[in-house]
């Protein structure tokens, strides 16, 4: 955990340094950021600028905070502490939350609930309770006071550390008080991070901590809340001894006690006024706390392991965060459940592709017809779900765009025909609709990654509707949404990433594409339409032959094209001048994930020097991380590759399913490592691979929840 | 490897301190000086960079127009806040005096003769005086107007890449602001003044900024190598230099421009050990070379530079022998551009001296500059921080968001 928390201390203040640091400095402060920090925070003057700043040793706390987990987790960064510093760097960076500092006022309308969420939501479980003390930036001195005062009682109560010793003459100003209190806390933390070792009870302390600060804060308003919370505190800790996620689920019943105090607090706004009575016994109380769940450390040891799991989701919202495992369909308990509940009969495939045994296989053939057959027998799926289903089970809708676009067109016929039956809310059976709709959808074909951006996007705009809304007025939002999901991210999209690429066909290029992708037609056939004199080398490959289709339109158009197999990629690679793909997603690592065969032209023009473009919308960008193509792929019929339509003479796998040594790999897509592709190009300009995940993070928040 | 260059600096200091080193005296080939033309947009005329003119006249060749500047350099940390002061009274003064006919190309110009301001900085400038001196009556037209200001300073000259980036950026940052939604025009007019002051502040203080950053870089007894007449560069340098770091520096002659020889004298005139190369033998000097300092034109979405020609091919040998390229570069140089390789960009031409006639038939390449993909750069010293070429793009895109 040290190991971790060092280079970061000793790196982030040097970046931040930025505004702060004098020529005559020295760069002494490199090891002990607090120094630098305190004085910053003295010579603000003004009570904001000293909330911001104050936010800074956070950064420490934070850390200390994070290393509780078993994975570090980052956090959010539109909340980053390194941001609120970037606000406070007088030279820095041009990004927008710098205006905030000035005198807008819509800017600042805004922020303000946003830390106040920071405190209650994001933060919780994380850092301790100082962060809802910080998380007012300018509301009450009184509230400041209690803070300080709180944080000299623990300074007096603790076996002070050499940390607290040292900043506290420093700061003499009330709005500083604000910073040693943080700062003691977060060294009163970090130093009983050291003494105990099971995670629950540090968890637990951490809860009862801000339950206790919360209850201090309640004090004046309800003294039965804090007797209450006080009962609490210290009964999470004696419930630990004797199980283990008993003690688990009551830091969370904490966490989510603690954040409706804090969050009734905040509603108050400045009004309640924590007297400083009240801050001290809570926070003996608090350290009586603490001193037991010293004392219990030694037995709690062995729960640590058990326990690795259960701790790290302990607040809703940070469940939400991790995604659904994925079906693995080589657990055969799910898979039991899972056909249970299915509508389509599928039959598995007989031999079974040994690595790929997690991936769905089945026989293909025999689910279409008996999936026609029992059209009117399935009266829960609306009809235009139902043949979009169909279309995607026997392959009439391929290609990322078109599947994602008829998808969001049939819940939009959906949603059309939709009213909400007797007794039930339109929110919750709505959602559920769509639900029952998307696992239908995925047993005639896994979704892809854009599909179920799109479905998340959908889902997202069902939930957040208002209430008080009436039928046929949320339905018409809804459909407006839709139209504007497809409006905006695939066909204003593609037209706008067209234009960028456009301006990367130069006269007399070669360029190289695979496959087929709708993007690159367009941006072929656009270039082509400017005028521009460049030939195109087509290379395709078994057994979906997409290129011919491509090929076709090309050459109808009049561009000259070569057309080639994949076989000869080596031999075309020296000529082409620029290889320019479509993906089927692309994942925060910058690797992308496009039909199989991407991968191998992506290496050899990265061999021969030959730059790669990769040409995809932005609502196709996933936050997951992927490093191969095994884990995640789909796996098409076995049949198509074994056999060559209209050569009798090569087909010697005719019935290959008899022989139980033969596995037959018919791979949909496959994973090209970002250092193979120079570019990106989407809707939001050209960037490199690198910058996948700021788009997720930029452009994400305010669509989908990503 | 720093060990033994260690002892050569104290070795060079010593044997200074013996023989007091004589005062360079480089020929004044004024033959060299591109003609200096009245002409305030010389590029239409032969197709010659502009960009490259601007730089030529302020750092090419050294003259004695040239030392006296040289003399105000030294002393510029004192001229800087005479400069801020500037900004304010040029607002009043020069705005009334020139009455109806402001012209940003004529503020350009004046703002451009400054032998320590960016070409950026100068058009930050042009343009923050631009609205002070506007006389529309509306936002919408305050905005129109800009545009078109900006627009007639970025054609001025379309090859000079932070000229056209700082134009954009100023665009974005001032205009990028919840001041237009206010109701009172001479507020929100107010507003993007002061906006547009504080981003030129910005500007003025970049490289101050980057050489406090870049200094701590700068170990005792490494040996740098520089490439190209970089002024913030040499302000990092001078920074170390002064905080009596002991280092020596290798620089490249930098043909056609001769940019090494004026930055080694000026290196020399501090009291660092300057030992000057030919263009061609940095990979022979590479292995003794700790880091390699190189400033930049633009900066890319990419996060790799545009920098004088050469730059390119002391990058790959660095990468090839592990040794750590710093750029030194202020972030209104970050470009929304993307190239995919050398040719993939507007060519800045510029004249080439070879001394002797060319024979017939023969071409010459005459383009200043290339592009140094990301991959081989370590760290790049900016005004938002140390940055990594790959947060280059992170920057970008949260400006143009």
């Amino acid at each position: 955990m040290d190991l971790r928390r060092l280079p970061r201390t000793v790196i982030d203040p040097k970046v931040r340094q930025v505004g702060f640091f004098t020529s005559g400095d020295p760069p002494s402060a490199r090891f002990n950021s607090n120094p630098a920090d305190t004085t910053a925070a003295t010579a603000a003057t003004s009570a904001t600028a000293a909330a911001i700043s104050s936010s800074s040793p956070n950064s420490d706390i934070n850390l200390a905070g994070n290393s509780l987990s078993p994975v570090m987790i980052p956090p959010l960064r539109r909340m980053s502490p390194r941001r609120c510093d970037d606000m406070q760097m007088p030279i820095g960076s041009y990004n927008p939350s710098e205006s905030v500092l000035g005198t807008s006022p819509s800017r600042r309308g805004i922020n303000g609930p946003d830390f106040s969420e920071v405190a209650t939501s994001a933060w919780l479980g994380i850092s301790g309770s100082m962060k809802a003390a910080a998380s007012f930036p300018g509301s009450s001195g009184e509230m400041m006071m209690a803070g300080k005062n709180g944080g000299n009682a623990l300074v007096k109560n603790m076996d002070s550390t050499a940390l607290a010793v040292k900043t506290l003459p420093g700061v003499t100003e009330k709005d500083g008080g604000t910073l040693t209190d943080m700062k003691n806390d977060g060294a009163g933390t970090v130093r009983h991070q050291k003494q105990t070792t099971t995670r629950a009870e540090r968890r637990a302390i951490q809860e009862a901590q801000r339950a206790s600060k919360a209850a201090a804060m309640m004090d004046e308003k309800d003294g039965g809340t804090l007797t209450d919370i006080k009962n609490e505190g210290a009964g999470t800790v004696r419930h630990q001894k004797q199980t283990t996620t008993k003690a688990e689920r009551r830091a969370i019943q904490e966490a989510q006690r603690a954040s409706k105090a804090v969050a009734m607090m905040d509603g108050k706004g400045g009004k309640s006024i924590a007297s400083t009575g009240g801050g001290a016994p809570s926070i003996s109380n608090q350290e009586k706390v603490l001193k037991q769940s010293q004392k219990k450390d030694g037995p709690q040891d062995t729960g640590a392991a058990s326990e690795k799991k259960v701790s790290r989701n302990p607040d809703k919202d940070r469940k939400k965060d991790i995604p659904q495992p994925r079906m693995q369909f080589d657990d055969k308990n799910r898979v039991e459940k899972a056909k249970r509940r299915a509508v389509v009969n599928q039959f598995e495939a007989r031999n079974r592709v040994e690595l790929f045994r997690h991936l769905p296989q089945y026989e293909h053939g025999p689910q279409l017809p008996y999936l026609e057959s029992k059209f009117f027998h399935l009266d829960h799926i609306h009809p235009s779900v139902y043949k979009v289903g169909l279309q995607y089970l026997s392959g009439t809708i391929t290609g990322g765009n078109a599947r994602c676009q008829e998808m969001l067109l049939a819940f939009r016929e959906a949603i059309i025909d939709y009213s909400t039956p007797p007794e039930k809310v339109l929110v919750r059976d709505l959602t559920s609709k769509i639900g029952s709709y998307v696992s239908f959808l995925i047993e005639c074909r896994p979704l892809s990654v854009s599909m179920g951006n799109a479905i998340r996007f959908l889902k997202n705009r069902v939930a957040k509707l208002h209430r008080n809304l009436s039928e046929s007025e949320a339905k018409s939002r809804l459909i407006s949404d839709v139209d504007r999901f497809i409006n905006e991210k695939i066909i204003v999209a593609d037209q706008i990433i067209v234009q960028h690429a456009v301006t990367k066909i130069r006269d007399g290029d070669v360029l190289l594409i695979y496959g087929y992708s709708t993007v690159v037609e367009m941006i072929l056939l656009h270039a082509h339409e400017q005028g521009k004199q460049f030939r195109v080398v087509v290379v395709d490959s078994r057994p979906k032959l997409e290129g011919k289709i491509l090929l076709r339109k090309l050459v109808m158009k009049g561009l000259s094209c070569t057309y080639t197999h994949i076989n000869a990629i080596s031999y075309v690679m020296h000529e082409v001048k620029c290889v320019v793909l479509g993906a089927s997603a692309i994942l925060s690592n910058g690797t992308v994930f496009s039909r199989v065969g991407t991968a191998c032209i992506a290496m050899v023009a990265h061999a021969f020097r030959v730059p790669v473009l990769i040409c995809c919308e932005a609502y196709k960008f996933h936050e997951r991380v992927q490093l191969d193509s095994i884990c995640s792929n789909e796996l098409g019929n076995p049949d198509v590759i074994s056999n060559v339509p209209g050569k009798e003479d090569v087909n010697h796998l005719a019935n290959w399913a008899d022989h139980k040594n033969l596995q037959l790999l018919n791979l949909f897509y496959d994973a090209t490592p970002s250092d193979y592709v120079s570019m990106i190009v989407t809707e939001h300009g050209m960037v490199p691979p690198t910058s996948v995940p700021v788009i997720v993070r930029e452009y994400g928040k305010d669509q989908f929840i990503f | 490897m720093w060990r033994r260059s260690a002892s050569f600096v104290l070795e060079k200091r010593q044997l200074a301190q013996a023989y007091p080193p004589h005062q360079q005296i480089l020929l004044s080939s004024d033959d060299m000086e591109p003609n200096n033309l009245p002409n305030p947009n010389p590029n239409t005329d032969h197709g010659i960079s502009a960009y490259y003119q601007t730089r030529a006249e302020h750092h090419a060749v050294v003259t004695s127009d040239w030392l006296a500047q040289a003399q105000a350099a030294v002393t510029r940390n004192a001229a800087m806040p005479e400069v801020l002061a500037k900004i304010a009274a040029t607002g009043g003064s020069r705005a009334a005096g020139s009455g109806k006919a402001f012209s940003v190309i004529d503020e350009f110009n004046y703002w451009r003769k400054k032998p320590d301001l960016a070409e950026a900085v100068a058009a930050i400038m042009a343009l923050a005086a631009f609205i002070r001196s506007s006389e529309a009556a509306t936002m919408m037209e305050l905005e129109i107007e800009l545009k078109k200001a900006s627009d007639t300073l970025k054609s001025w000259d379309t090859t000079s890449i932070s000229l056209s980036a700082g134009c954009d950026l100023f665009m974005r940052y001032v205009t990028r602001t919840s001041a237009l939604e206010y109701e009172d025009f001479n507020a929100a007019k107010l507003r993007l003044i002061e906006r547009g002051e504080k981003f030129g502040e910005i500007s003025l203080k970049a490289r101050r900024t980057i050489a406090m950053l870049g200094q701590d870089f700068v170990f005792d007894g490494s040996t740098i190598l520089v490439h190209g007449y970089s002024r913030v560069v040499l302000e990092v340098l001078k920074l170390a230099a002064s905080n009596r770091k002991m280092f020596r520096v290798l620089c490249t002659e930098g043909r056609p421009d001769r940019t090494g020889l004026r930055f080694s004298n000026e290196l020399a005139q501090l009291g660092v050990p300057v030992k000057l190369l030919i263009d061609s033998a940095v990979a022979y000097t590479m292995d003794e070379v700790d880091m390699v300092f190189v400033g930049a034109d633009g900066v890319v979405e990419s996060g790799g530079i545009i920098n004088m020609m050469g730059t390119y091919q002391i990058a790959l040998v660095a990468h090839c022998m592990n040794k750590p390229v710093y750029v030194a570069a202020e972030s209104y140089k970050f470009a929304r551009l993307y190239p995919l390789d050398q040719k993939d960009l507007a060519p800045a031409i510029r004249p080439i001296e070879f001394g002797v006639p060319i024979p017939s038939g023969v071409e010459v390449e005459r383009n200043a500059r290339d592009y140094t993909p990301p991959q081989y750069l370590t760290l790049l010293f900016t005004d938002l921080g140390v940055l990594t070429p790959s947060v280059v793009s992170d920057e970008l895109i949260q400006l143009y968001l």
